[in-house]
């Protein structure tokens, strides 16, 4: 038994050396993993293709500025997104100035300031959580707060449904991003960057504004403008602060007026057409993403050429 | 005339040493701002929970709880059968992860273990073009692709226009990117030394993955995993778009017919809020379902963040 065994261990060492199988299960394995991304990346590509062959009919028949420049409209045939347009401009630069100072000044704190405390440990856990609450919740808080309570600040006109109490709420919504982002940036500037200004007598806001904000400068901006690209396509929360899905004039009126007044903006126009019976606002939701998408591309476009800007600028 | 100089030379540099006062008050109201942006997170938490719990309150105490179990759920008619919608979250929910978990998992598992670092460069990008599509886009997809001309392929005219199921896939690619990118942070934690173990016992690559790698990071991927249900849980749009009802729905476990989540109600709810100002309750009943979603997504998010955390202590 024993010297069978002896006899037959080399036999089978040389054959598994010698010979090579081909490793079927392992060739299957690796085929099936890659099968998911090539699904992944076939999804997105069916996705593009729809939407821009969709949309192919209102560029033909219209034209790019005379789709974006008309008036929202029940008639599809004239049907616009003008006012959707511009209103997601001006959610985007009130999010932007609500949310980037206030959450860029958070991290600063809890990166440079703060000592491992309770409360520091509190504030840190509820940020990553308010990350996590999902985005109709907020529209929820912006409904009970912006519209029913301030509604006489943020939108006397129109009950509430204001650009203001979507600004804020979109606000809200991204400060948690913001805060967890620069954060992250801040923590990777190298700690003897501090010591060193430390170390010829810098206070502490001397060596955040001179030495580490510089440094942390890419890393801020590309997260911060990134979570302004997720602000940009949220419904959601507007729909349930009022964003207008229908029809709305917007007559002349100064700045104060428009942030009061009622607004729409592209996402909101993309749930609502979308749920349209008639066949002609099939090609018109498929133009509308199409502009939404390309808005979304010069965002993030944005993002990545000023990091690479400020790259280089740091290095030299 | 000398011991004098040098005491007032010494005093200029204690003077020194503590700094001007001015400068120093300076320092300190920069750091109260700073304190006051960083409170501001815990103002906002208090602000949801306090906005969600008395609007909640006043639906509770209010609606006759019989009518919380009922035939469907109806809020204009005062019908609030709340298992109805969550018959239909974890209906959408469940199908969405049937979807983004296999792709997810092993696109993650392909980029971090099989991928060279040109391929990666070449493929990764795909998940985050994937994970930059707005929801509202989905949606449309769903309804206007999935359905018509996937569902009805396989299905027939079983398949409702709106329905659940196209809303559920719609979620489920939403949903991809996620599980495919805290995956695969999690395996790319596991340290080379025990890939090179498991080739130096021979190992071929396959089971180095499946044996050694993949139970190392699994709490990453049950965390992955827990927070894509999270996200597909209060996930909106896409319900709103391709699973249609909007007046209400009955209860039904049927994912071929239409039919509404949590949050797929309270955006149906919100179109028509200036309607609901009647003597029933539907506005608070959003607030109700606010909450309900805020406590469901709370837990699932803070149960995966317990996992992460194991993985970032082992290594």
């Amino acid at each position: 038994m024993n010297a069978a065994a002896m006899r037959t261990a080399p036999d089978s060492v040389a054959r598994a050396l010698t010979t090579r199988r081909r490793d079927f299960k392992g060739t299957l394995f690796t085929v099936v993993l890659l099968g998911s991304l090539v699904v992944a990346m076939a999804i997105l590509g069916t996705l593009l293709f729809t939407v821009i062959s969709g949309s192919l009919p209102v560029w033909r028949s219209r034209g790019v500025g005379e789709f974006v420049g008309s008036q929202m409209s029940a008639d599809p045939e004239v049907a616009g997104i003008w006012q959707a347009f511009y209103g997601s401009l001006l959610l985007m630069v009130f999010t932007a100035v609500i949310a980037l100072p206030t959450g860029i000044a958070a991290a600063i704190y809890l990166e440079e300031y703060a000592s491992d405390t309770r409360f520091t440990r509190i504030v840190n856990a509820n940020i990553r959580n308010l990350a996590g609450v999902p985005s109709i919740v907020y529209g929820l808080l912006g409904l009970a707060l912006f519209v029913k309570l301030l509604g006489g600040i943020t939108g006397p006109e129109v009950h509430g449904r204001s650009v203001i109490a979507g600004g804020l709420t979109l606000g809200l919504l991204v400060l948690p991003i913001v805060i967890i982002t620069t954060a992250e940036a801040l923590r990777a500037v190298p700690t003897s960057i501090r010591e060193g200004a430390v170390g010829v007598g810098a206070t502490p806001w001397q060596t955040i504004r001179h030495h580490v904000l510089p440094v942390a400068a890419p890393g801020v901006l590309t997260g911060t403008i990134l979570s302004l690209g997720r602000a940009f396509g949220e419904a959601a929360p507007l729909l349930l602060v009022g964003g207008i899905t229908t029809f709305f004039s917007t007559g002349d009126s100064n700045l104060i007026e428009t942030l009061q007044g009622r607004f729409s903006a592209m996402p909101v126009l993309v749930f609502s057409w979308s749920r349209l019976p008639q066949e002609g606002f099939r090609a018109l939701t498929a133009a509308l993403i199409v502009v939404m998408l390309i808005v979304l591309l010069l965002i993030n476009g944005t993002a990545i050429f000023l990091r690479n800007r400020f790259e280089k600028g740091v290095r030299t | 005339m000398e011991t004098h100089g040098e005491e007032s030379a010494m005093q200029t540099i204690e003077e020194q040493l503590r700094g001007v006062p001015a400068r120093i008050r300076r320092e300190r109201w920069i750091r109260r701002f700073f304190f006051g942006a960083a409170a501001t997170s815990v103002v906002i938490s208090v602000a949801i929970v306090a906005s969600l719990v008395g609007e909640a309150w006043t639906f509770i105490s209010n609606v006759d709880l019989p009518l919380l179990r009922s035939i469907g759920w109806f809020p204009r008619r005062g019908l609030y059968d709340i298992s109805t919608l969550f018959a239909g979250t974890i209906l959408v929910a469940g199908i969405a992860m049937l979807v983004a978990a296999p792709l997810g998992l092993g696109s993650a598992l392909y980029l971090s273990e099989y991928a060279s670092p040109r391929t990666r460069r070449l493929l990764k990008p795909v998940i985050e073009v994937l994970a930059g599509i707005p929801s509202v886009v989905l949606g449309f997809f769903a309804l206007t692709f999935i359905t018509p001309t996937v569902l009805k392929a396989v299905f027939g005219d079983a398949v409702g226009g709106f329905n659940m199921l196209a809303a559920g896939i719609g979620v489920g690619i939403l949903t991809i990117p996620l599980v495919a990118s805290v995956t695969e942070d999690a395996l790319r934690a596991v340290p080379r030394v025990l890939r090179e173990a498991s080739y130096g016992l021979g190992a071929s690559r396959m089971t180095t993955s499946v044996r050694v790698v993949v139970p190392a990071a699994v709490s990453g991927v049950v965390a992955s995993l827990i927070l894509a249900f999270s996200r597909a849980v209060g996930e909106t749009m896409v319900v709103a778009i391709a699973a249609g009802a909007t007046g209400g729905s009955l209860f039904s476990w049927d994912p071929l017919t239409n039919g509404q989540t949590m949050t797929a109600a309270m955006a149906a709810l919100a179109i028509g809020s200036d309607r609901v100002r009647g003597d029933d309750y539907a506005f608070q009943s959003l607030f109700f379902l606010g909450l309900l979603l805020f406590g469901v997504t709370l837990i699932l998010n803070v149960t995966s963040e317990r996992f992460v955390r194991r993985v970032r202590q082992k290594y």
